[in-house]
């Protein structure tokens, strides 16, 4: 947030650049534990493995998910265009579509946990709850992020051509969305496929 | 703190102290330019020397190869090591010359020419260097392979258990469970197999540990869950010492180990004493009372609870414990960081704790202390004198 | 200094808007001052982890001694070495970083100032809470590098570890991005990246790494935790769990951290070589590739710290070939520093020893780094006092060396002052000798077969183990009295120096044009640059021989005494991020304790100081939005 240096080396704004930048780690950071978890696949300890998933189930909320980058993009769109009750609408619509999925993880740890798979039971069992659930977490910072900047638009501290915060918040989201496709592919889909 | 800094003219006449807004400041350019001759580095240099030279020999040392698993390893370093001595005498001969050549003399000011590099020698000194390197990974990853496989003559196999803080030792050949000290005949290739603790039988849950007798072999990682492999041989008999080198926690430095290299005779004999049953002491003495403390304490944690000394009639198998079954024909104990007498026995039955720190009482790890009287100290001690 | 505030604003915010003061300090977003912070804070973790390391000398000085239960000895080198890794070294780098980087650039202050004071305040906090495990049940005792099983048990008090070193790991991490942005977009007019100093290349290399070795840290690091304190599974055997995907994980992160070290120290001589050499740096493109490239490879070779480990012979071969060849491109900067050297007139001031003395140490450390990666041979070396040498050689004689260098370089320029040059040789002189005869004797030590990690000195290792431990031991008593006279120095020339003006060494990068300290917005008229060692060519143009010709002075230097300022806008301080950073300590503790309150609390507290940061410009009576030209169009 410069206010001090009007141009820079690159064109690009430093919150921009900042967040790309933040997001590479980030790779990395899920890149490790989807390690672990393809590690410790079989690792089960006589405990529920992969037959455990409801793949319909977790199929939807997936979707919820993903459409909700849509609503973001429609979000920043709308801020662009300095239509700013639009751009609040699709905050909105983002950020609960956001805690669709997330009660939707919620829910199915719950059952999870039932029958027989929590966190302590193997390596299976706790890198597949690190991964989906520090996903989850990422989740919840940004359905937070979002409301935050419900809020401050609503209390219009948050203007028409500041769309550069919108777009910094949807960058973190899509990036959300995106690991959560390749977990979801790699964790729930291959294996069933594999059979 | 607020200093008043003159403004300094850069750029400008490097020889004269300059005044400025009524402030000397002196010629910085003059200072460290006098080089006060330097014996001193000599001396140290020849003194390193000599010490480095005195002693290369001793007995946990990796530069006193027995066997050829330690031989090789060393011939391959002695030539990379060279390498390294002549790196390092044009390196430190360079900046030492350079240092010298090309400091600023007293009075002198002038500006040296701007040079900003030299692509040839930048290229020469990024190929050598790798070249030399090329040449050194080649027999490098040759012996990395040879040392690690299966040896193509016969070998003996010795399993190997790391526990906190003892290695313990069984011969599949020959159904024997010995700890810390290793009997092997000489000229003979020993593959050990090993991991740490098997949970099955401990509730020590396992850590990390590595064997080591530097004069036979490297060492290798004892890894819970993992079987890992490590080659040794003796070429001379003699008694090879080594130690735990992973650390595994409160009395890491307390877990040594020792291999007996012996004639092949002598190695045989040594089997069949170790297959033999323990002996039964008679009844009534005092080596008996002590045979019946060991297997019932009262209220008390009897050692049969940890330790085994196989007596024939049931099936031998591993315990919790050092296996002590003929815990007199060993020469140290405790990690084998005692010397095996009926005095450091008795003390340490006495009180195990004091003569090696471990956590029984904080997570099983260990002995405990049993709060024995010294009746069943001198019983106890006396039935161990007579597992030989 | 102080800028104004606008009327109106909204004064349920807490602004201080003093410039003196421990307020002003607690709430600077001023990356000069935050790098002081980091420096004093530096120095009191530095003067703990030598206590920590002089205790364990004392313990070793000979065989069989008790100064130290094994549990306390334990505790001391594990402690030892966190602190002087993550306490110590790489903080130090930060303080330069933090100081340096805009002005080295020419810009006026880092990309994100609040955030640059939250590096600082989560570093202070992380390094508070794990000195505090002393006081609650016992320090960590399990090694810097904590591996499983023994790390999660109980006895290993290593739920501090796991959580300090992710809080410390999070100001590295932000401090990263931090640097990286700043470095890639606020660069003055003309500063292409082959015009940055060398030591603004080694700053953005050492970002990358940090960017991406810290998020595999933090994995590590929170399957430890979980193991430790909510009984995961990750690495326990009984379960299927493996302890060698923790030396995985750790070492992904702890070799390029190596890295991490070095190269700020090695930047620091590059800026120092030159401008005491009169000569521009030697191969400056081939030094920034042969960083970058040691970053890159330095990805690749981590499995060269498990050669002993559970892994075939597979990995093993192609770990030490890939290890060997790092030595290239470190060979590529050592000679370069020679050349730099060779054909100047050379002033050897204490800055100049200090990074003579680097080059020098950190060949030493190198060589026997390349033994390391001799693979058959490792498994000698490797768990010996042979390894300790060889990292002391790289960090103590490499790192450090190279960080004191800078201080001694920097100082005038922070201070105003000049370091007493007497003195500073005195330290120089002794500290050389000091840490070569600590160091020296532990590769043959550790060849004669002493292990590391052990809380007493075997009897059994024989005399001459004896010997070289005593020798290593004395040592460290000449390095005390020698950083004494440092400290002794450094308080006295702050207080009393001779001052220095604004370019006391000549040197050759911007940094030197301002004013001596640089004031608060750093340049009055940011600069635009023709060349590198932009203020050398201001300085002096070449003759055809290639030989510096003075230019008439005035075009040089930047700052007007008299200039009025008051139309730069600067970032106003701000609590917040001391305020919002203060919530990681209920959270840290509650994550060591399985305290779902604390935990609670600490979320909480953090989200919220989250929100008063964002809601809060960045200075008063702003817009909070800059005038970016043709932003609309983005």
């Amino acid at each position: 947030m410069t206010a001090i240096a009007p141009s820079t080396s690159m064109g690009l704004d430093n919150r921009k650049l900042g967040m790309w930048t933040f997001l590479a780690s980030e790779f990395l950071f899920f890149g490790a534990f989807m390690s672990a978890y393809l590690l410790y696949i079989d690792e089960t300890n006589r405990g529920p493995g992969i037959e455990i998933f409801d793949i319909p189930f977790t199929s939807v909320s997936s979707f919820v998910l993903l459409m909700s980058s849509l609503t973001m993009v429609l979000a920043h769109n709308s801020h662009v265009r300095g239509d700013m009750r639009r751009m609040r609408l699709w905050i909105l619509a983002t950020a609960g579509q956001g805690m669709v999925f997330l009660g939707g993880q919620v829910y199915e740890f719950t059952v999870f946990s039932r029958e027989g798979l929590d966190l302590t039971q193997s390596p299976f069992a706790s890198s597949f709850f690190f991964l989906t659930g520090f996903h989850g977490a990422h989740v919840a910072i940004g359905v937070l992020l979002l409301l935050g900047l419900y809020s401050l638009s609503r209390t219009g501290k948050i203007k028409p051509g500041q769309d550069v915060k919108t777009e910094i918040i949807g960058l973190y989201w899509h990036f959300v969305d995106i690991i959560w496709v390749i977990i979801f592919t790699v964790v729930y889909l291959i294996p069933e496929l594999r059979g | 703190m607020v200093v008043r800094v003159p403004t300094a003219r850069s750029g400008t006449d490097l020889t004269a102290d300059r005044e400025a807004d009524g402030v000397v400041r002196k010629n910085l350019a003059a200072r460290g330019s006098r080089r006060t001759p330097r014996r001193a580095p000599r001396v140290a240099l020849f003194a390193t020397v000599a010490l480095v030279l005195a002693a290369c020999s001793g007995d946990q040392s990796a530069l006193d190869p027995a066997g050829p698993f330690a031989q090789r390893p060393q011939d391959l370093i002695v030539w990379v090591f060279g390498i390294a001595v002549v790196v390092f005498v044009l390196v430190q001969g360079l900046i030492l010359y350079t240092s010298f050549r090309y400091r600023r003399r007293e009075g002198d000011d002038s500006m040296p020419e701007q040079v900003h590099g030299n692509t040839k020698l930048e290229i020469v000194w990024t190929l050598i260097p790798a070249m030399i390197l090329a040449a050194i990974a080649v027999p490098t990853v040759q012996l990395i392979f040879e040392q690690m496989d299966e040896p193509d003559v016969d070998y003996l196999t010795v399993e190997v258990i790391g526990h906190r803080w003892w290695f313990e030792y069984y011969y599949p050949d020959y159904d024997i469970y010995t700890a810390n000290e290793m009997a092997i005949p000489v000229g003979m290739p020993v593959r050990l197999e090993m991991t740490a603790t098997d949970l099955a039988r401990s509730p020590d849950l396992g850590v990390i540990h590595s064997f080591w007798i530097p004069r036979l072999a490297g060492k290798q990682d004892l890894v819970p869950g993992h079987t890992t492999y490590l080659n040794l041989q003796a070429d001379e008999p003699g008694r090879y010492i080594g130690q735990c080198a992973e650390y595994c926690g409160l009395s890491h430095v307390n877990m040594r180990t020792r291999v007996e290299a012996m004639g092949m005779a002598d190695f045989e004999q040594w089997v069949e004493a170790q297959r033999t049953p323990a002996p039964i002491p008679v009844a009534g003495t005092l080596e008996a009372r002590g045979r019946e403390l060991f297997g019932d304490l009262g209220a008390r944690q009897a050692c049969a609870s940890c330790h085994q000394v196989w007596e024939g009639d049931s099936p031998r198998g591993p315990a919790q414990g050092p296996d002590l079954t003929h815990l007199w024909s060993r020469e140290e104990f405790a990690g084998a960081i005692h010397d095996l007498t009926p005095e450091n026995l008795r003390a340490w039955l006495a009180n195990p704790n004091a003569m090696k720190p471990m956590q029984y009482e904080v997570n099983g790890i260990g002995m405990p202390n049993l709060n024995l009287t010294d009746d069943e100290l001198d019983a106890l001690t006396a039935y161990l004198e007579t597992l030989r | 200094m102080a800028t104004t505030t606008a009327a109106g604003t909204d004064t349920a915010r807490i602004r201080p808007s003093k410039s003196t003061g421990f307020l002003s300090w607690v709430a600077t977003t001023d990356h000069k001052r935050i790098g002081i912070l980091y420096f004093w804070t530096v120095l009191v973790f530095f003067f703990i982890g030598g206590v920590e390391s002089s205790l364990i000398r004392a313990q070793l000085a000979q065989a069989e001694l008790s100064v130290l239960t094994a549990e306390i000895y334990n505790q001391m080198f594990t402690m030892h070495g966190i602190t002087m890794v993550f306490l110590v070294v790489m903080p130090f780098a930060a303080a330069f970083f933090n100081y340096l980087l805009p002005l080295m650039i020419g810009a006026r202050d880092v990309a994100f100032p609040r955030l640059n004071a939250f590096s600082y305040w989560f570093y202070l906090f992380g390094g508070i809470f794990l000195y505090s495990s002393f006081f609650l049940g016992g320090a960590p005792n399990g090694s810097w590098v904590g591996y499983a099983p023994l790390s999660t048990n109980a006895v290993s008090n290593m739920a501090f570890y796991a959580v300090g070193l992710q809080i410390l790991g999070v100001s590295s991490l932000a401090s990263a991005v931090n640097f990286i942005v700043t470095i890639v977009n606020m660069r003055a007019p003309g500063m292409t990246f082959m015009r940055m100093p060398m030591f603004v290349w080694m700053t953005l290399t050492t970002s990358f790494l940090l960017l991406f070795a810290v998020p595999i840290i933090a994995v590590a690091l929170f399957m430890l935790q979980f193991d430790a304190v909510f009984s995961a599974q990750f690495f326990q055997p009984a379960t299927g769990g493996d302890p060698v995907l923790y030396q995985h994980l750790f070492w992904l992160f702890g070799h390029p951290e190596v890295y991490i070290m070095i190269l700020p120290a090695m930047g620091i001589v590059s800026e120092v070589m030159p401008t005491f050499s009169r000569k521009p740096l030697f191969g400056y493109a081939a030094m920034a590739f042969a960083g970058a490239a040691i970053g890159f490879i330095g990805f690749g070779v981590w499995a060269h710290h498990m050669f002993t480990s559970a892994i075939g012979p597979v990995p093993r071969a192609a770990f030490s070939v890939a290890t060997m060849f790092i030595a290239v491109p470190t060979g590529i900067k050592i000679f370069n520093w020679v050349f730099t050297m060779w054909g100047g007139r050379i002033r050897f001031t204490t800055a100049m020893l200090f990074s003579v003395g680097f080059v020098s140490m950190f060949t030493i450390g190198g060589l026997s780094g390349v033994m390391h990666a001799i693979v058959p041979h490792n498994a000698q070396q490797h768990d010996t006092y042979f390894v300790v040498a060889h990292f002391h050689y790289v960090l103590f004689g490499g790192a450090l060396f190279g960080l004191i260098s800078g201080v001694y370089y920097w100082f005038p320029k922070v201070t105003g002052r000049l370091m007493n040059e007497k003195l500073g040789k005195v330290h120089f002189w002794t500290w050389l000798f000091g840490f070569n005869l600590t160091f020296g004797p532990m590769h043959m030590s550790g060849l004669l077969g002493q292990p590391r990690r052990t809380a007493v000195l075997p009897d059994e290792l024989g005399p001459t183990v004896e010997l070289y431990n005593l020798l290593s031991s004395l040592g460290v008593i000449v390095l005390i009295v020698s950083a004494s006279i440092f400290l002794f120095n450094l308080i006295r020339s702050i207080r009393r120096g001779e001052a220095s003006g604004d370019d006391p060494w000549d040197a050759r990068t911007i940094e030197w044009m301002t004013a001596t300290p640089p004031k608060h917005h750093n340049f009055d008229v940011i600069p635009v640059v023709t060349s590198r060692d932009e203020f050398w060519h201001r300085k002096y143009a070449e003759s055809e021989q290639g030989i510096p010709v003075a230019v008439p002075v005035g075009a040089s230097v930047d700052h007007d005494a008299d200039g009025d300022a008051g139309h730069i806008h600067m970032p106003d301080p701000s609590l917040w991020p001391a305020i919002h950073t203060l919530g990681v300590l209920p959270l840290g503790y509650g994550l060591v304790y399985a305290n779902w309150l604390l935990i609670g609390i600490g979320a909480v507290w953090m989200v919220t100081g989250m929100f008063g940061w964002i809601i809060e410009p960045l200075a008063e009576g702003d817009d909070d939005e800059p005038a970016l030209a043709g932003s609309a169009a983005h």
